[in-house]
């Protein structure tokens, strides 16, 4: 019920309504036993659409006018069969009921799908379907089931696409408060597009007139939302790439991987991380070459690091093994990553990568002994007081200058002269719209227009000016328009990560080293430090695939989606932050190498919503199936039951240290079962466990 | 702003369910076992399902359903998907699937696939993404997934996929928060929401927060309670829900109650029904109001309900 207003019921309003329930009801019973007897008579007919007009919802009653409608059709008489009139005279009967219908209750599905249903059949005049639509669009311009149907219609009657094209144009020009016409014209459009027909193509003649046709509506009411998409849409049309492409990858290209052997396992391996700009399908042996010197890698296994069982993501890894005969040898191995078939490689729409690839390193087996893991292990400790400036020139800082040493020379910007001249005139436009309104969508669109513009001239580069301004744009927005907050506050995260990790110098600047060597002995000696930045989320991945050690800690996150690709990831701390639920942690299930892992002081546990539910591994989502081991882990134990969560997480990490003091889930059944669940910890919380 | 009436509102489900005289009863005689539903869902969140006589329902509900194996709203009336969820729905409130014929069930809901991958809401041939919502959680529940093609269903659906990242009814529909609901829901359930542009859908979705708190469907449209279930179950599945101000989305809903005669509106003052006392109080649920229990946002049964089908 919508609209109307609450008012006690007074007895003559009671009686009333008793009346004429009694009314319907009597109608409903009626009709259903016509319905049950399959009586198609013409009064039962009409009994049938007086219930209608008193409840346009009834979906029975309309199936039942169906039924008739063919019990008629086909029991006509062969005088009647070969009169068209006749057939006419009942499709017209039909539309007659859909039409009183309509009136009543123009939001009524029952009505619209009869109407469909029954215009299908043929024998019914365009112009007639036309003005009915002109009627009810006009009396409400946003009526989705009646777009709907001009959709229907149009697709049913062969009407041109420029035709609705310039329908949508006239009731925009009428009002441009019409979001739904916004809507219809971003679907045409893209048919257009897509056809390539004439007028449409190349993409530059209409999106400039688009632009401006958008920029009136925005600029008359800034406030009034019906453009804001359109305009968003216009700008991804603009910029976006029409194929995917290999983002970034490791090892580095002409890097030398010194690959440390693990004595207890006695074998040596290395990921090989492929990173695409959108998540995409098809990677395998079949589309991916693996060579080196002696030997062509035929049976490489690539996994994609995502949670879905649909085998598509951003990053897809592999581990290479040493061959074990080699073990010893103190050889060095070239080897060479190529795309074998690079179309074979498709985004989620089935487009193939856009050109083939391909990058060679070498790797030879690191001899210095470690102790193997369970010996002598102290806790490392990650307080400021444990680290100290890095040296630039320094030889710990070897991962970060292999990443930057080559992926900046190869990456040229791409885009084309009149992208970049579209973008440069709606800045400013832009600039021209706040310097006499101060509204927010002028700030968030001149905010999208800034990066995009920057990263169509610089490529991976953010100018420094630009990313100032872009942030300051973002504190601005979160000022004058607190309800969505956390919205902007997102958006100046990931910017500002944009920012730090646009160069090598830029990230030096959060590149710390452990002052005692680590003792864990299972990280690199530098530690990149993003804490305290009061960031709500990660991004940038693509530049951080080089990671081993990071620090996140005493930020604002709720989510470390993405990190999933940080392949080299050992030592992670993401205390003091906002994660919320164990579902949280499933990125880390990809991290086979992360030991050490700070989540202490966060929120797991504190809140009845899980927004991660839907978006880990889980019989819910069914990406895995429910794993049978937990009823063993439980064993009978009823209250073990609601550890399910806990169990799916931590089951697949082998950590040896772990911090999670701090979170409303820990208590000491709770910690019990962390232990079983973990045999290799020895740290927990800071204590050693025996 | 007052507190939840939540014993208020519970005497107010029990009293509707009871009520058959007036034109309201009557007029929603159709879909009378969507109505139980939300009124029974309604009762558990607000944990007074006891008060409800579990047998007499079990077997109404049962009474509803036709020789094909589908649900019709009301003893007598014709199958279709959207009543064969809400039976199914119930029977899974009271622990009580196991009385139904679940092969005959499925089969009824895995026939009206058709060959793109979408649904009809009965043989007549209405398709809606609302019906491939409706089949794939009701056959998830029965735990009869396989019956069906998911990867076209699941395609089906991105084909509605809209410029704002929303999802309409079918492909080239507009994008509706109720219609999102469903397309989120069984990406959700089918471990495909990587096909959502999340930042994109929450935006839109973020922007359906108008001044006085509430939630419209659309822009440019008026709030109204039902939509605080459909934008906020969205928002959490695709994990934007941080992108609105829940503390007035609160107030809002709250300023929706009838205090006296329980019950919860569309917009402040406005007549109270089942629907909008069943989408306000999930919607405080999904708010974390306190007191009451957690619903699960795709498949709109409580936690508890959809944790004892999967994980147990
Ligand atoms: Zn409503």
């Amino acid at each position: 019920m919508h609209g109307r207003p609450r008012k006690s019921a007074t007895p003559i309003d009671e009686s009333a309504s008793a009346l004429k329930a009694a009314k319907i009801r009597s109608l409903q019973s009626q009709f259903l036993q016509n319905h049950h007897n399959k009586i198609y008579t013409k009064e039962a007919l009409e009994i049938n659409a007086k219930l209608i007009e008193a409840n346009p919802e009834f979906m029975t009653a309309w199936n039942y006018r169906k039924l008739a409608f063919e019990h008629n059709l086909s029991s006509q008489s062969e005088a009647e069969k070969g009169d068209s009139d006749h057939v006419k005279s009942i499709i017209d009967e039909e539309l007659r009921v859909v039409e009183n219908a309509l009136r009543k209750n123009f939001k009524s599905y029952g009505a619209w799908h009869h109407r469909k249903w029954v215009v299908s059949k043929g024998n019914s005049s365009t112009e007639r379907e036309l003005r009915l639509l002109n009627l009810f669009q006009k009396q409400d311009t946003r009526n989705f089931h009646a777009w709907n149907y001009r959709r229907f219609i149009a697709g049913l009657k062969s009407i041109s696409e420029e035709k609705e094209l310039q329908f949508t144009t006239d009731m925009i020009n009428d009002n441009f408060s019409n979001y739904s016409a916004w809507h219809n014209r971003s679907v045409l459009l893209s048919h257009l597009l897509d056809k390539k027909v004439e007028g449409y193509f190349p993409k530059e003649i209409f999106l400039t007139e688009e632009y401006e046709f958008v920029r009136n509506a925005v600029f008359t009411d800034p406030d009034d939302q019906s453009g804001w998409f359109y305009h968003l849409w216009l700008l991804d049309q603009t910029i976006k790439l029409d194929m995917p492409v290999l983002a970034s990858f490791w090892p580095p290209p002409g890097s030398d991987l010194n690959v440390p052997r693990d004595l207890d396992a006695n074998k040596a391996t290395f990921p090989v991380i492929l990173y695409f700009n959108e998540p995409v399908e098809g990677v395998s042996c079949h589309t991916v070459t693996v060579q080196t010197e002696y030997d062509i890698y035929n049976n490489i296994t690539w996994s994609p690091l995502s949670t879905n069982k649909f085998g598509c993501a951003h990053a897809w890894v592999t581990h290479m093994g040493i061959p074990h005969e080699e073990l010893d040898s103190s050889k060095t191995y070239q080897v060479k990553i190529s795309s074998e078939h690079y179309q074979g490689i498709t985004s989620l729409s089935s487009v193939p990568l856009s050109e083939p690839w391909s990058f060679a390193f070498t790797v030879s087996i690191c001899h210095d002994l470690q102790p193997a893991e369970g010996q002598s292990l102290g806790r490392l400790s990650l307080t400021d007081a444990n680290f100290c400036t890095i040296d630039s020139n320094s030889n710990r800082t070897a991962l970060l200058n292999s990443a930057f040493q080559f992926t900046n020379d190869d990456e040229q910007p791409t885009s084309s002269k009149w992208k970049s001249e579209i973008i440069a005139s709606e800045i400013a436009q832009y600039r021209e719209l706040l310097s006499w309104a101060e509204c927010k969508i002028g700030k968030l669109t001149l905010a999208r227009l800034l990066v995009a513009y920057d990263a169509m001239i610089t490529g991976t580069e953010f100018t420094p000016s630009i990313a100032e301004e872009v942030l300051q744009l973002c504190s601005e927005l979160m000022k004058l328009d607190p309800p969505h907050y956390q919205y902007y506050k997102d958006e100046y995260s990931s910017i500002l990560l944009k920012q730090v990790t646009s160069s090598k110098e830029s990230l030096l600047k959060y590149c710390w080293q452990y002052k005692e060597p680590t003792s864990l002995n299972i990280t690199s000696p530098m530690c990149l430090r993003l804490n305290s930045l009061s960031l709500s989320r990660i991004g940038s991945i693509e530049r951080l695939l080089w990671v081993q050690s990071l620090d996140l800690s005493h930020n604002q996150l709720h989510s470390i989606e993405g990190l999933e690709a940080l392949q080299l990831l050992s030592c992670l701390n993401l205390s003091h932050n906002k994660l919320g639920s164990f579902m949280a942690l499933d990125p880390l299930r990809f991290l086979k190498s992360l030991r050490m892992l700070d989540i202490s002081y966060n929120e797991i546990g504190a809140h009845t919503v899980d927004t991660k539910r839907y978006l880990c591994s889980s019989p819910l989502s069914h990406t895995v199936a429910f794993d049978k081991k937990f009823k063993e882990f439980a064993n009978g134990d009823a209250k073990v039951m609601d550890f399910w969560e806990p169990f799916s997480i931590f089951g697949g990490l082998n950590l040896i240290q772990l911090d999670i003091v701090g979170n409303a889930a820990v208590d000491e059944r709770f910690v019990f079962l962390l232990v079983k669940l973990l045999p290799a910890l020895k740290w927990l919380d800071g204590e050693e466990l025996h | 702003m007052g507190d939840l009436a939540a014993e208020k509102h519970a005497k107010y489900i029990l009293l509707v369910e009871k009520r058959k005289d007036d034109v309201e009863s009557v007029l929603m005689e159709h879909l009378r076992i969507n109505g139980a539903y939300w009124g029974l869902t309604t009762l558990d969140i607000l944990g007074k399902l006891e008060a409800v006589e579990q047998e007499r329902v079990v077997s109404w509900v049962m009474s509803c359903q036709h020789e094909s194996g589908g649900f019709g709203g009301s003893e007598g009336h014709d199958p279709h998907v959207l009543y064969t969820l809400s039976a199914i729905q119930i029977l899974a409130l009271f622990d009580k699937i196991d009385v139904l014929d679940i092969d005959k069930v499925s089969s009824y809901i895995a026939s009206l696939q058709n060959e793109d991958g979408s649904f009809s809401g009965d043989i007549w041939g209405e398709i809606d993404t609302r019906f491939s919502y409706v089949a794939i959680c009701s056959l998830a529940l029965l735990h009869r997934l396989d019956r069906i093609n998911v990867e076209k269903a699941v395609k089906y659906i991105i084909s509605c996929k809209n410029l704002d990242g929303g999802f309409g009814c079918t492909p080239g529909a507009e994008s509706h928060a109720g219609q999102i609901f469903c397309c989120i829901g069984a990406l959700a359930i089918t471990g495909s929401l990587h096909y959502v542009d999340k930042d994109l859908l929450g935006w839109w979705l973020c922007e359906r927060q108008v001044k006085s708190g509430g939630l419209n469907g659309r822009p440019e449209k008026l709030p109204d309670v039902c939509y605080s279930w459909w934008v906020l179950s969205s928002l959490i599945m695709i994990d934007r829900v941080h992108w609105i101000d829940k503390e007035k989305l609160v107030k809002f809903i709250l300023d929706c109650q009838d205090t006296e005669n329980g019950g919860i509106s569309d917009r402040p003052d406005d007549a109270v029904d089942v629907f909008h006392t069943y989408f306000g109080v999930a919607g405080l649920s999904l708010l974390e109001y306190p007191g009451l229990k957690a619903i699960d946002p795709a498949y709109a049964l409580p936690v508890d309900v959809v944790n004892r089908i999967f994980l147990r």
